[in-house]
């Protein structure tokens, strides 16, 4: 907080200054706005993230002070999920793959990809579905159950939504569409939240069936 | 390098190209006051859309308040029926917080002021601001409608504890959750929004400890947002499975467990105290340096304690539920961390009265506002800390204690503040004055109103009377009618407000730039500021409560951009 500057010196520059300042400052905004995207929805996913946290400390919390009715039936096979989970962590990669192949200028690879990424997402939900029908136990037969279908349920959700996402974006990739490789975000948003699921399910998989 | 000129202070010629994007996009908005109705994107509408709406539920909820305190004139159930009463205290209770406080706080001032403190156009994502907002109104008329329909509303109170909430008329307890879902999102979205906004959207050469205080406190308050409502929001779906398709997560009867949905509810409701608090300390932190023409003291210090509040704010939660079997070393914990908070609140508030101190004070109804909200807060601190030792706890816990406390933070600190803002701030909004002299019996109603109406709760607490009840023993009697006599003083003072903000609008004394010569951006531009907020560059304001320095002593309203920002040239 110091020298004012004299007044008279602005004058002169303000004319000239202002017509640049105003252009510049547009294209600010503009590189500030699609900046500000992948940050919002990493915050985003935060608070998504949080979500699952509740989840995860109800569950926790009633395995460890709510026993189970004796003969209660909460078990759970492993072959199945563990190879669901083998697929989504797959998936990942192929997602990955894909957005290489976009930034590369290779859109039919980058295509491909998707549509296989697609493909392990659906197999995963149907990996999901075969598990459900064949479960000894329903939403409300115990805590257990209850707990481990809102869970797994509310993750299904979510790969759900992201298979969507998938199949937008590879739609929005063909030539003509919304995203190339100097417009990615709309991919590089999909995949982002593709991994949250991903690792999501990491977690979940830990607690629920490995615990 | 800034550059402005007193031309930037004038509004917008008719026909003037703005530099600015964000100016097009609007071209298809409807004008007038019917943008306030409409999709707009402006977050200035926004803004306003959000105080407006937000001080409609105000006056609902009051009018419910109205209803608690007739009922309680007297100890026997007359005015209304048991049941109507817990349908009435619900939704005082949810309307107040989830409909009036949280969305003014965050949702009204933050908008309207946040981009120009940043230094920019809008903010970071003007589509999702505006989903943010339209989720309100259908959230509120939803919550409201309940009331009318087969078995009532919702009657668990605004925190909807199992298994009273699974064994009250389910319909009602259904919809009131499916609306705190859209408001909690709502919510969620303002709090990505604001985070994007202060983090990303800075002017370039604006730094992060040059922002005005209300940026932390928006910072700190949606960092909060975004970490606990999704808590709540995945507790409240978990029980609205426990009522529509009887899973047993919070029923005790079904092997369930009634004291993890209070963990998880309070996860995000001890913290909503602060979100609905924390922005109250930002605006009051700008709004103290104006009115007394002094710097705000402890920038520094200001900024940790809003940061302190924040990490401290996540980890006290189950200080509201010491007489929920919660285990000795727990309680221990949490009287701990609770206490702790005291320290950062009280840095806050001696800086404010440092602040206050030998300054040139101006006492308009702003500054009245403002200077109650401390005397208010510093009282409803003194028995927040209380309530945070154990042993006090326990013999308080469920009375009117709690509930006077609780008002002296939310009514006597937040909303005493919301009122200061209106007066601060409704020369930006319309570009006219208030009306002083009403501001003054405004605030003279309010203030006395509010201790006679919520003071006396404290005594009829340590007596042992419980909250959410229709009845009471007849020995407390003469306090409750006491407190009666305040809500009603508090229901007159709201109509010389009323008068005031509508006759003003039309007939106020037009209010120019920059009536109170205030240094923060959003008063260097016209009132009601510009589309693009500024015609030309934003300004890089480096010193926001330059006041008493050299910046100060130039004639505002004459001044060069150069003149009030240029020592901050590097």
């Amino acid at each position: 907080m110091t020298s004012l500057a004299p007044a008279t010196s602005n004058t002169p520059e303000l004319s000239s200054g202002e017509a640049t300042h105003g252009s510049s400052h547009a294209e600010q905004d503009h590189g500030a706005h699609s900046d500000a995207r992948l940050f919002g929805l990493a915050t985003f996913l935060v608070a998504d993230g949080m979500t699952f946290a509740g989840f995860f400390a109800a569950y926790l919390t009633f395995k460890a002070v709510n026993p189970l009715p004796e003969g209660s039936n909460y078990q759970l096979e492993l072959l199945l999920p563990s190879l669901n989970t083998l697929l989504l962590v797959i998936s990942s990669f192929t997602f990955h793959r894909a957005g290489r192949g976009l930034l590369r200028g290779d859109g039919p690879s980058c295509r491909r990809w998707l549509l296989i990424t697609a493909a392990l997402g659906l197999a995963f939900l149907g990996g999901q579905m075969v598990e459900y029908f064949h479960l000894p136990f329903g939403l409300t037969d115990n805590l257990f159950a209850s707990t481990f279908y809102a869970l797994t349920g509310f993750h299904g959700l979510h790969v759900t939504l992201g298979v969507i996402c998938i199949l937008i974006v590879w739609w929005q990739t063909r030539s003509g569409g919304r995203i190339e490789a100097t417009s990615p975000f709309g991919l590089e948003a999909a995949e982002l939240y593709w991994h949250f699921v991903d690792g999501i399910w990491l977690v979940l998989f830990g607690i629920l069936y490995l615990l | 390098m800034t550059v402005a000129s007193p031309s930037d202070l004038q509004p917008p010629a008719p026909n003037n190209q703005g530099p600015s994007g964000q100016g097009q996009s609007l071209g298809l908005q409807p004008e007038g006051w019917l943008r306030y109705l409409s999709f707009s994107l402006d977050h200035k509408v926004i803004g306003l859309q959000y105080l407006i709406c937000a001080f409609l539920f105000y006056f609902l909820g009051g009018a419910l308040a109205g209803v608690i305190r007739t009922e309680l004139a007297s100890p026997i159930s007359d005015f209304v029926s048991r049941e109507t009463y817990n349908e009435v205290l619900t939704l005082h209770g949810t309307v107040m917080i989830f409909l009036w406080i949280v969305p003014v706080v965050n949702g009204a001032f933050g908008n309207y002021l946040i981009p120009f403190y940043v230094g920019a156009r809008d903010m970071a994502f003007p589509r999702l601001n505006a989903v943010a907002f339209w989720l309100i109104p259908p959230a509120g008329i939803l919550l409201i409608s309940s009331y009318f329909i087969k078995g009532g509303a919702a009657q668990s109170g605004w925190t909807a504890y199992p298994p009273l909430s699974i064994t009250t008329p389910a319909l009602g307890q259904v919809i009131w959750i499916l609306s705190v879902l859209l408001l909690g999102g709502s919510s969620i979205f303002g709090g990505i929004n604001f985070i994007a906004t202060i983090l990303k959207l800075r002017r370039p050469g604006l730094q992060l400890m040059q922002l005005p205080m209300y940026c932390w406190a928006m910072l700190g308050t949606s960092i909060l947002v975004v970490l606990s409502t999704p808590v709540l929001a995945g507790t409240l779906i978990l029980l609205s499975f426990d009522i529509i398709a009887h899973t047993g997560f919070f029923n005790p009867a079904l092997g369930g467990n009634v004291v993890v949905y209070q963990h998880l509810f309070w996860f995000y409701s001890h913290p909503a105290v602060y979100i609905m608090v924390l922005p109250a300390f930002g605006l009051v932190s700008e709004i103290l340096p104006v009115h007394a023409r002094k710097p705000l003291f402890g920038y520094t210090t200001m900024v940790y304690s809003i940061l302190a509040i924040v990490v401290l704010g996540l980890v006290v939660w189950a200080h509201h539920m010491f007489t929920s079997g919660t285990p000795p070393w727990m309680r221990l914990f949490f009287t701990i961390a609770t206490s702790f908070i005291a320290v950062p609140t009280g840095i806050k508030f001696f800086n404010w009265l440092a602040t206050l101190w030998g300054g040139k004070i101006a006492l308009n109804s702003a500054m009245l506002f403002a200077c109650a909200f401390i005397v208010n807060f510093v009282f409803g601190g003194i028995t927040g800390v209380a309530l945070a030792q154990v042993p006090f706890d326990i013999h308080v816990h469920d009375t009117y204690f709690v509930v006077g406390h609780f008002h002296y933070i939310v009514y006597g600190g937040t909303v005493f503040v919301i009122f200061s803002s209106v007066y601060h701030w409704y020369p930006k909004f319309t570009g006219r004055m208030l009306n002083e002299d009403l501001g003054r019996l405004h605030f003279l109603l309010t203030f006395v109103g509010f201790n006679l109406c919520f003071a006396p709760q404290h005594w009829l607490g340590l007596n042992g009377m419980p909250r959410r009840v229709a009845e009471y023993d007849p020995a407390f009697t003469t306090w409750n009618q006491v407190s009666s006599v305040g809500a009603l003083l508090m229901a007159i003072s709201t109509l010389p407000f009323l008068i005031n903000v509508v006759v003003s609008a039309f007939n106020g004394k037009p209010a120019g730039a920059n009536p109170w010569n205030a240094l923060t951006p959003e008063w260097l531009t016209s009132s009601p500021p510009p589309v693009e907020n500024w015609i030309g560059e934003a300004p890089l304001v480096t010193h926001p409560y330059g006041y008493g320095t050299p910046a100060d002593r130039i004639d505002l309203g004459n001044a060069t951009g150069e003149q009030i920002w240029g020592d901050s040239r590097r």
